[in-house]
């Protein structure tokens, strides 16, 4: 199938991703507001397209050790859930980072703690970022803030899952899950085959062969020193995605005197949030990590000489405020703003905010 | 040229597909779009909006609490919406079960019968076409050449038989809109 524009739910957008991207299995559980993931992908029959597996599991935690098998025999695996579930799937997050397996996971975060709301919210900051499950590890976090990146950051992910041999994590929210705006999708990827992952995979299980050592998938080692060894490997790993997949944008930051820092949907609305405050002479800018883990700290440190203070934007009680200041090292004013429980600040709520209680307060 | 449109009514009055073909139709004319539907516990009430906008720029916010437009077709969408028009903005609405008219004196207003015209003409689910018509007639962001497209990309093709008709209803709604008061 060849390159098409259409108009489509950030949800959609990321399932159609997937088969053009040549994905083996999607395993999920339904929940809102991400259900029209699997709802698309059963639609559309991507059995007929390309081959791809789409399973409905019996709860989230099936699910992903679904994935677990299926990255353990070098499969491209996929699934996708909203805050709860993927609280479910921690443990075998952990057990993936572990074993070193690549994944492509997505989280289209509503309102908590506990079954919360359904409404959108970017309150799994913490989770994703920090670890989520148990053990020293961290996924690669990559945050879209428009269906068009829902779908470019499905191709991504599998790039970086399979590069550093780990779980890559998609943190949407509600509403860029909800909303439809235009996508142009790429061509269609031909799934790999059997004798292509042998190749691209050689740690994967794919089945002895005389001229090497067993292939074992594991995250279990019982002896410490064995452990450790393990340990800094996997930190000498997190070292180098730190130092090379930092991704950012800056947006309107040249004569910024005052700077949004703000992902997602909350990036979005700051955007109004600056033609509101320039239309009355205040020079704020924007920028916005793409990448949540690693965080673009550099980068945003290199700005702190040029501002009077940040804002940092997030549907959440402040969550990503702690990261900015460590990058900036406290070096300006940081503060939070933000609206819990699935409730979406309005632009001109954060205009005023920064105006009448950050600037002048 | 960027155009923030609210439409907000009833489920089942055709709200969001009446957004869907706006959005699409933008995409014809070469727009940027989005569509934000409202998907929370409200829209198991009974209520539905959508945000649309369409614009020639990169679109900022989907979600806004100001808009150039608000079609509005029953009185809980006024109640909530007509303060959120921006002053010299445009609001449309439909009469029919309205008890509290829009009384702001610095918006452009404007009505159309549709869910009367369309009892009248027998067809009921083209309620929403008819409001499109009167909304394009009002605001002509996109060319009805393009709507038509957008129809056609919007509606699986099993429907496509149904396109003539849905061309008459925007044809009617762009005759019957009436003007209460411009600024």
């Amino acid at each position: 199938m060849g390159k098409e524009l259409k108009l489509m739910k950030g949800n959609e957008a990321f399932a159609e991703a997937a088969i053009r991207a040549g994905v083996d299995g999607y395993f999920g559980y339904p929940i809102t507001p991400q259900s029209e993931v699997m709802e698309y992908l059963t639609a559309e029959k991507p059995h007929e397209r390309t081959g791809m597996i789409v399973l409905q599991a019996e709860s989230e935690v099936a699910s992903i050790n679904m994935l677990y098998g299926g990255a353990a025999c070098g499969k491209k695996v996929m699934t996708s859930s909203s805050s709860p579930g993927i609280s479910l799937m921690q443990e075998g997050i952990s057990y993936m980072a572990g074993a070193e397996l690549p994944c492509v996971l997505l989280n289209v975060v509503r309102g908590g703690p506990g079954l919360g709301t359904i409404q959108p919210s970017q309150a799994d900051y913490f989770q994703s970022t920090k670890g989520g499950g148990h053990g020293d590890y961290h996924t690669i976090v990559l945050a879209p803030s428009s269906v068009q990146e829902m779908y470019d950051y499905v191709e991504l992910g599998y790039e970086l899952a399979f590069k550093y041999r780990t779980p890559v994590m998609v943190q949407s929210d509600g509403a860029i899950g909800q909303m439809m705006e235009k996508v142009q999708t790429g061509d269609q990827k031909i799934r790999l085959t059997e004798e292509e992952i042998i190749r691209n995979c050689p740690w994967a299980t794919t089945g002895k062969t005389p001229n090497r050592e067993r292939n074992i998938i594991t995250s279990l080692n019982l002896d410490s020193l064995v452990q450790e060894k393990h340990n800094i490997k996997l930190q000498k790993k997190y070292r180098e995605i730190e130092a090379v997949e930092v991704r950012f944008e800056k947006i309107q930051c040249d004569d910024a005197e005052f700077l949004f820092v703000a992902y997602g949907t909350s990036a979005r609305i700051c955007l109004k949030s600056i033609q509101i405050l320039r239309a009355k002479g205040i020079k704020v800018g924007l920028f916005r990590p793409i990448t949540l883990y690693p965080f673009p700290k550099e980068p945003l440190y290199k700005m702190v000489k040029n501002v009077k203070g940040i804002l940092s934007v997030e549907m959440s009680a402040g969550q990503m405020i702690e990261d900015i200041k460590l990058a900036v090292e406290c070096k300006v004013p940081v503060y939070h703003f933000g609206r819990m429980g699935g409730i979406i600040p309005s632009p001109t709520e954060v205009a005023d905010f920064l105006e009448h209680q950050f600037i002048k307060g | 040229m960027t155009e923030e449109i609210i439409i907000a009514g009833f489920g089942g009055q055709g709200v969001l597909s009446m957004g869907k073909i706006l959005a699409y139709s933008g995409i014809m004319q070469d727009q940027e779009v989005s569509w934000m539907p409202s998907y929370g516990p409200e829209m198991r009430g009974g209520t539905a909006n959508v945000t649309v906008i369409l614009s020639d720029e990169r679109i900022s916010s989907p979600i806004l609490n100001l808009f150039d437009t608000a079609i509005i077709l029953n009185q809980q969408s006024m109640d909530k919406f007509e303060s959120m028009v921006k002053p010299g903005g445009t609001l449309l609405y439909d009469p029919n079960g309205i008890t509290h008219h829009p009384s702001r004196k610095d918006i452009n207003i404007y009505r159309i019968e549709a869910s009367k015209e369309a009892a009248n003409l027998g067809l009921r689910k083209i309620f929403n076409m008819i409001v499109l018509g009167g909304y394009l007639k009002v605001k002509p962001v996109v060319g009805f050449d393009n709507v038509i497209r957008g129809i056609k990309k919007s509606l699986p093709e099993r429907y496509h038989h149904l396109i003539p008709e849905n061309e008459k209803a925007i044809s009617r709604g762009l005759e019957i809109v009436e003007v209460v008061q411009t600024v």
